[in-house]
């Protein structure tokens, strides 16, 4: 009672107590809050990573950092088309990322292949290695699609429930 | 399979046993795109540095050969997405040449005046990557900010920021809006104070000059026989722009400087001096656009071509002065809708293969400077 | 100087290992024998008044039909302003040439290219392996005769069309609708279709389950069974068309 009446007239308290009403909602407005992305821009798509990294469309107003390590990334964007090549560093790095861990695969190359189709050394979409969470179609797409599908992310951060399940439900790379 | 490659590049290293072998790369922090570097060092002087590519090889030149002439100007774009204006148009060149057509003067000014614009943004990716590279890490969002004036800009033009498949087989695809004119002159005043700006922020601040000054320099002799070209061969101290001696488009009707690298700081072709070249040609680009702007002929932009042109069977070069450097379409034709082969030379390859020869002795922060002083993106490297 | 002049200034010094200069339309090349290679390339890069220094670009081009792959070599010089393209014919089956890396640093990388995407191999060349592709990669893509193999370690080259599993999941929802037609009240609660594109937010998709059972029973099975057997073009908003004037 008297944390509670300490949080209750301190600055935020408002903001607080009503959006933390469950253990689990206090946990993931951090993490959603706090999203470190790996640097990992390949193509085309990378540069529109970069500006929307860049001070218009801002990345940073969501805390959201690049980190050019796996180590420290929650997030992987793979911004660009995936070659045959890159494609098992690829799943070395997604493996070195620790959990909870997401993918959003940025752009048509990374999606499906995008217009690489009848080329021999693409691979049809990054999701034949790792398995993805959000898509963002564009050739290459806008900083704001890329925004949202980053809020499509939170969103799926804000759902988690840690209280009951222990692990996030992995999704299949196909 | 990553054993195989660092296995034979080890096999002709054989480091000692003070020396070890690390990869640079393919995913590191440098944005210049997905290039692998094993390279082999004593602590921080690396003996030899030998660059892995194809990370980000597409198999470009054999989708030329199954999408037809037109049907290859998107693909052009990802050849080079930092300057798109120029890869399109170099294709756009040599398919021109094959089938002997004019372009209208019209095109030739707009073609001149993207292409330009497009030269301004890379190099401020540049500078600003160089920058971050060396440790600044301000200096980006700046450039990035100024980027994002220009692909407003181009984006008015043609409908994309960033790959922008404007130039078509004989003209270019969509006319200049209302008001752009007065829009890119607008943004040109606030160029040049800006640049006044960058130069005293990073140019000639002491620690961005102590550690490019006399790093890596290409003598010009090297610079020919590796075939560099663009901004690498002018800081050489060689002054070979495409755009004036092997005058094609609009370039005639324009008076510009082609800066070239003097060794201000210290040796001519040390990585200041490609930097600073960049800096420059902004500048002059700048005066091209004024130029083009004030004299921009009335008239269509784009010639007569079939949809589906099939040009007679032989051969065509065409040539553009991109913002890498010379960029070359070889386009052989055999007759039919489809081209027999479309090769692609540009000098991001040309300038990867110096950097073995360079790195001997360098610092591990050298290398990293040479490689951003060089201005290598890899989706020309790979194709 | 033009292409004449450089073409019988070489062809004065060499002879018969240079061919004539051909009638191309458009751009001019002159084949040359492959084993002058060398020769032809010193001599062009050191003669007064030719002066190329600069080699521009090494390719190869593949011809089946007469049974040859084509080495491009374009030269140029930067104090003449002028260019050149040499070519070499290379037996198909095995094709060789001399390496002209000694004459130009800048042939080192392109011949590596050359090898790798046609399998022209140089001899001579210090550092003969592939550059682009992967170390094991088999074939070499630029033939006109490559065959994908299907895939790389593992990682098949192609991917499910979803339209033709969203398609399939329509009919199958079609034919249970029409099989379950005599009681019209149950309302299909599991015809909501899950997403057939991955992991992430079922794709948006118009109430068909409502329209299903209002179709069954204000018309004469027949018409379900004439929209059940229409052909399915696999798009989502071709069932609304088609049940809107039941409806």
């Amino acid at each position: 009672m008297a944390i509670t009446s300490i949080i209750q007239s301190g600055p935020g308290a408002g903001v607080l107590l009503t959006n933390t009403n469950r253990f689990d909602d206090l946990l993931n407005l951090a993490r959603k809050n706090s999203i470190h992305y790996l640097l990992f821009g390949l193509a085309c798509c990378g540069i529109e990573l970069m500006q929307t990294g860049g001070p218009r469309a801002d990345l940073d107003r969501f805390a959201a950092v690049f980190r050019a390590s796996p180590r420290q990334a929650d997030l992987m964007i793979v911004a660009g088309t995936l070659s045959y090549k890159m494609a098992e560093r690829t799943k070395l790095l997604y493996d070195q990322m620790a959990e909870p861990k997401y993918v959003l695969a940025m752009g048509s190359c990374a999606n499906c292949g995008g217009l690489f189709q009848s080329s021999y050394a693409v691979v049809k979409g990054v999701d034949k290695i790792i398995p993805v969470d959000v898509y963002v179609p564009g050739c290459p797409p806008r900083p704001e699609a890329l925004t949202e599908g980053l809020m499509r992310i939170q969103d799926i951060i804000m759902s988690e429930r840690w209280w009951r399940e222990k692990r996030r439900p992995q999704s299949g790379a196909k | 399979m990553a054993e195989t490659v660092e296995r034979r590049i080890l096999g002709r290293m054989s480091p000692s046993d003070e020396e070890i072998v690390i990869n640079f790369g393919p995913q590191h922090p440098s944005t210049h795109g997905v290039i692998d570097f094993v390279t082999q060092t004593n602590g921080e002087i690396i003996r030899r540095s030998v660059p892995d590519i194809g990370y980000l090889h597409r198999g470009m030149e054999k989708i030329g050969e199954t999408v037809g002439y037109p049907g290859f100007m998107p693909f052009t774009d990802r050849i080079d997405y930092l300057a798109a204006m120029f890869a399109n148009e170099g294709y756009a060149m040599a398919v021109e040449r094959l089938l002997k057509i004019d372009v209208p003067p019209r095109a030739k000014y707009l073609r001149a005046i993207a292409g330009e614009l497009c030269r301004i943004s890379n190099h401020w990716v540049a500078v600003g990557t160089m920058a971050s590279d060396i440790g600044a890490s301000t200096p980006l969002t700046h450039a990035l900010r100024e980027r994002e004036a220009i692909n407003d800009l181009l984006e008015e033009l043609c409908g994309a920021r960033l790959t922008f498949n404007y130039a078509r087989i004989g003209g270019v695809s969509f006319d200049a809006p209302e008001g752009w004119g007065e829009k890119i002159l607008n943004y040109l005043e606030h160029l040049e104070s800006y640049i006044q700006e960058y130069d005293r922020l990073i140019s000639l601040n002491q620690i961005y000059v102590k550690r490019l000054a006399n790093v890596a320099v290409i003598s010009p002799d090297q610079a020919i026989a590796y075939g560099l070209c663009g901004p690498n061969l002018r800081g050489s101290g060689i002054s070979w722009d495409t755009r004036r001696d092997l005058a094609y488009g609009a370039y005639p009707d324009f008076t510009f400087d082609v800066p070239v690298g003097q060794g201000k700081m210290g040796a001519v072709g040390d990585c200041w001096d490609r930097y600073a070249v960049r800096v420059l040609e902004m500048r002059e680009s700048a005066k091209i656009i004024i130029q083009a702007l004030a004299k921009l002929p009335e008239g269509e932009i784009m010639a007569k071509v079939a949809r589906k042109p099939k040009p007679e069977a032989g051969e065509a070069m065409g040539r553009v002065e991109s913002a890498r450097g010379t960029m070359c379409y070889y386009v052989v034709s055999d007759g039919s809708e489809k081209a027999y082969r479309v090769r692609v030379r540009t000098g991001s390859f040309m300038a990867m293969g110096i950097i073995e020869e360079m790195s001997h002795g360098l610092m591990i922060a050298d290398l990293i400077a040479l490689i951003a002083s060089l201005d290598v993106v890899a989706p020309e490297i790979d194709r | 100087m033009n292409a004449q002049e450089i073409h019988s200034k070489l062809k004065a010094q060499f002879g018969d290992a240079v061919g004539d200069l051909a009638e191309a339309k458009i751009d001019p090349f002159v084949m040359v024998k492959s084993d002058k290679i060398v020769e032809i390339c010193r001599f062009a890069k050191d003669e007064a008044g030719l002066d190329f220094n600069y080699c521009e670009d090494v390719t190869g081009i593949d011809w089946p039909a007469r049974n040859v792959i084509e080495v491009v070599y374009h030269l140029f010089s930067l104090q003449q302003r002028h260019q050149f393209v040499l070519k070499v014919e290379a037996d198909r089956s095995q094709p060789s040439v001399p390496s002209v890396q000694g004459v130009w640093k800048a042939a080192n990388w392109l011949e590596r290219e050359v090898y790798d995407m046609l399998g022209v191999s140089f001899v001579g060349h210090p550092d003969m392996r592939r550059i682009l592709l992967p170390d094991d990669w088999v074939g070499h893509p630029l033939r006109k005769d490559y065959q994908e193999a299907g895939g790389y370690h593992g990682v098949t080259n192609t991917r499910p069309d979803p339209l033709v599993k969203l398609g399939q999941k329509v009919e199958e929802e079609r034919k249970a609708i029409a099989a379950a037609a005599p009681p019209p009240v149950a309302t299909p609660a599991t015809a909501t279709p899950s997403g057939g594109f991955g992991t992430d937010s079922p794709p948006h998709q118009p109430p068909r389950a409502s329209h299903a059972p209002v179709a069954a029973t204000n018309t004469a099975p027949a018409s379900v069974s004439a929209t059940a057997t229409a052909p399915a073009p696999a798009t989502a908003p071709a069932p609304d068309k088609k049940e809107s004037p039941n409806g």
